[in-house]
């Protein structure tokens, strides 16, 4: 346990799940633009002291209760389901089995049902490979990744953010927290030549601008409070909702107080794809809405809509 | 050449437990048994199909989920382990297939022709899904035809049920167009439960049955309601019932296997055979075949 029992994460990514950036980033240039971006957050990873990657997949999805990779050397030939085509994805990473067995520990204490798994050729998600490929290839850092369950909703994707603070604050270990997602994640439903690759809808690519704003301004709990918003408009409706912002916040504190620098956004076969890093700030401006300055004192109501209007 | 033919169509679920609970030598796991009732109807459809003259399998998974068109098998042979990541306790399984390439060709290009994006998977490190894994174990333990899977378009999440049911029709069709043109006598599958609903919790061991049951009974009576008119002959029925059961009991069907197998068939208006219907970590499954020989159709159960 650290002295303030508070953990230390150093920065947060969120970075998407498709393998272009990874197997064919010469084939446009936003999917260059991307791969650029990935690289400038592992050379950050790099220059950080960070002890462990915790990585929340959104292409891992569970059933039963959150499960947490423990493998400790985790090695398989990944090939992905729809873009088989743009090659294989051999992988070898190396997994912190004691974060992952602790991080079970307090999921459960926290009334959260999880398992570890810790089989030799578990198949490792796509999204997953992708960023652990291209954040920290040569494994200098030991990581973790954990599921999306299919069936979790809001309060339970929080607690699960939760108990990866419980876990971090307890073994001391100074964390980079990545979310694997894309924004809008509506894709051609057709094979496109990269090159004309676009964002899917003009609705996508404007609501993708705003979560980016939002992202840019580090207003990550604002985002948060957004996400059933952000899954009605314009995720498919594949689970019931969209949890990684969710999980990001949880897992970074609850405010909005961080630095947030969008590296990158370009389309993934009509996706939306950003590679965007969130770094924890004492330097709020408090123009935002949850950024409450005191939450033990009632200092009458801010005004937190004329901030930034001319005077 | 004489005319190819659909010999069978099965539907025939896949969770990973009725392997599990088989001890097989190919999975790591090791059961004390479970799900007798799904297990010895497998048994019994395995024992029948053992007596039907046939080519190949071509069967339609929802575990190989593909967003841009429909995909098939690709290369001669497939070997690697399949690790279910949903349940990867129970399931890892070491396969050897083979796969009919000519046959699986000749059904992308016939859909390809009737306006379907498709494409051949031909990634030698692919592994194939648990789904076709399973169900194929299961029908044939001896692994002794080469099979073809074809990839579930995910037209559901996508577009709607309703547009599901065009495509996979249309599918259907071009695939029984090219089976008849191909001379090959051929069994489909469609790998898939009925109701779907997990419990988010499993029991110390898996296997245990007095922790067994179906969801809730909303799930149970819609699919006894799919159950019975397959009984009747009402395939027709069934599709047209499809979106609004899909969407109540969030039916594994919403991957369109049944949809295709049966549209393959023609919308069959005979009684389909059942070989049993038992719940898996709380999901409804039911096995059951369509057996166009007036001859050797049997009741079952
Ligand atoms: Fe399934």
């Amino acid at each position: 346990m650290n002295e303030t029992n508070e953990p230390e994460i150093l920065f947060g990514i969120y970075c998407p799940p498709h393998p272009q950036p990874l197997l064919s980033p010469d084939a446009s240039e936003g999917y260059g633009k991307l791969r650029a971006a990935f690289e400038e957050c592992r050379k950050r990873i790099e220059e950080s002291e960070a002890d462990i990657i915790l990585v929340y997949s959104t292409t891992w999805p569970s059933i039963i209760g959150h499960q947490i990779q423990a493998l400790e050397n985790a090695v398989w030939t990944h090939v992905d389901d729809d873009f088989h085509y743009l090659g294989s994805m051999p992988y070898d990473f190396h997994m912190d089995t004691e974060f992952a067995h602790a991080m079970k520990y307090n999921c459960e204490k926290r009334g959260l049902e999880a398992r570890t798994v810790e089989y030799e050729g578990f198949p490792i998600d796509t999204g997953s490979v992708v960023a652990l490929q291209l954040l920290n290839p040569d494994n200098r850092i030991p990581a973790c990744i954990l599921s999306s369950n299919m069936y979790a909703n809001r309060s339970e994707t929080i607690v699960l953010g939760k108990a990866a603070r419980d876990t971090l604050a307890q073994q001391g270990k100074k964390a980079v927290v990545v979310v694997v997602s894309s924004l809008s994640n509506r894709m051609f439903t057709e094979h496109i030549d990269p090159k004309e690759d676009r964002i899917h809808s003009q609705k996508d690519d404007d609501w993708n601008r705003k979560i980016l704003e939002f992202f840019d301004d580090g207003r990550l709990e604002d985002l948060s409070q957004l996400s059933r918003d952000i899954h009605g408009q314009i995720r498919v409706q594949k689970v019931v909702a969209y949890k990684p912002a969710w999980w990001l916040a949880a897992t970074m504190g609850q405010h909005n107080n961080y630095d947030g620098e969008v590296l990158a956004y370009e389309a993934l076969h009509g996706s939306g794809g950003a590679v965007i890093t969130l770094t924890p700030s004492t330097g709020s401006v408090g123009d935002k809405e949850f950024d409450e300055d005191d939450v033990e004192f009632y200092r009458g109501d801010r005004n937190v809509l004329d901030k930034g209007m001319l005077k | 050449m004489t005319k190819g033919q659909i010999v069978a169509g099965c539907l025939a679920p896949h969770p990973p437990h009725l392997v599990y609970a088989d001890n097989p030598p190919q999975n790591e796991a090791y059961s004390e048994g479970g799900w007798e009732t799904l297990r010895w109807g497998y048994q019994r459809l395995a024992r029948k199909l053992k007596d039907i003259d046939y080519d190949a399998i071509v069967i339609f998974t929802p575990h190989w989920q593909t967003y841009i068109g429909t995909h098939f098998l690709g290369l001669p042979e497939f070997s690697s382990k399949s690790v279910d990541p949903v349940f990867p306790n129970l399931f890892r399984y070491n396969y050897d297939l083979k796969v009919d390439v000519e046959l699986s060709e000749a059904m992308r290009d016939a859909a390809s022709q009737e306006g379907i994006i498709t494409k051949m998977m031909r990634n030698p490190h692919f592994r194939v899904d648990y789904g076709t894994i399973t169900s194929c174990h299961l029908l044939n333990p001896e692994w002794d035809k080469p099979i073809v899977t074809i990839s579930s378009n995910r037209n559901t999440h996508y577009y709607s049920p309703e547009v599901m049911i065009e495509q996979a029709t249309a599918l259907g069709r071009a695939c029984a167009k090219a089976i008849e043109e191909s001379g090959k006598r051929v069994v489909l599958v469609a790998s898939h439960s009925l109701s779907h609903r997990h419990f988010v919790e499993e029991a110390p061991l898996p296997e245990d049955m007095s922790k067994e049951h179906i969801y809730n009974h909303s799930q149970y009576v819609w699919d006894m309601k799919i159950v019975e008119m397959m009984r009747q002959g009402k395939s027709r029925e069934v599709i047209d019932i499809m979106p609004e059961f899909t969407e109540q009991t969030i039916a594994e069907t919403e991957g369109g296997g049944l949809i295709w197998m049966l549209g393959a068939m023609g919308f069959p208006d005979f009684p389909a055979e059942i070989y049993g219907y038992q719940s898996v970590i709380g999901t409804g499954n039911v096995i059951a075949c369509w057996d166009p020989n007036d001859d050797t159709r049997e009741y079952v159960l």
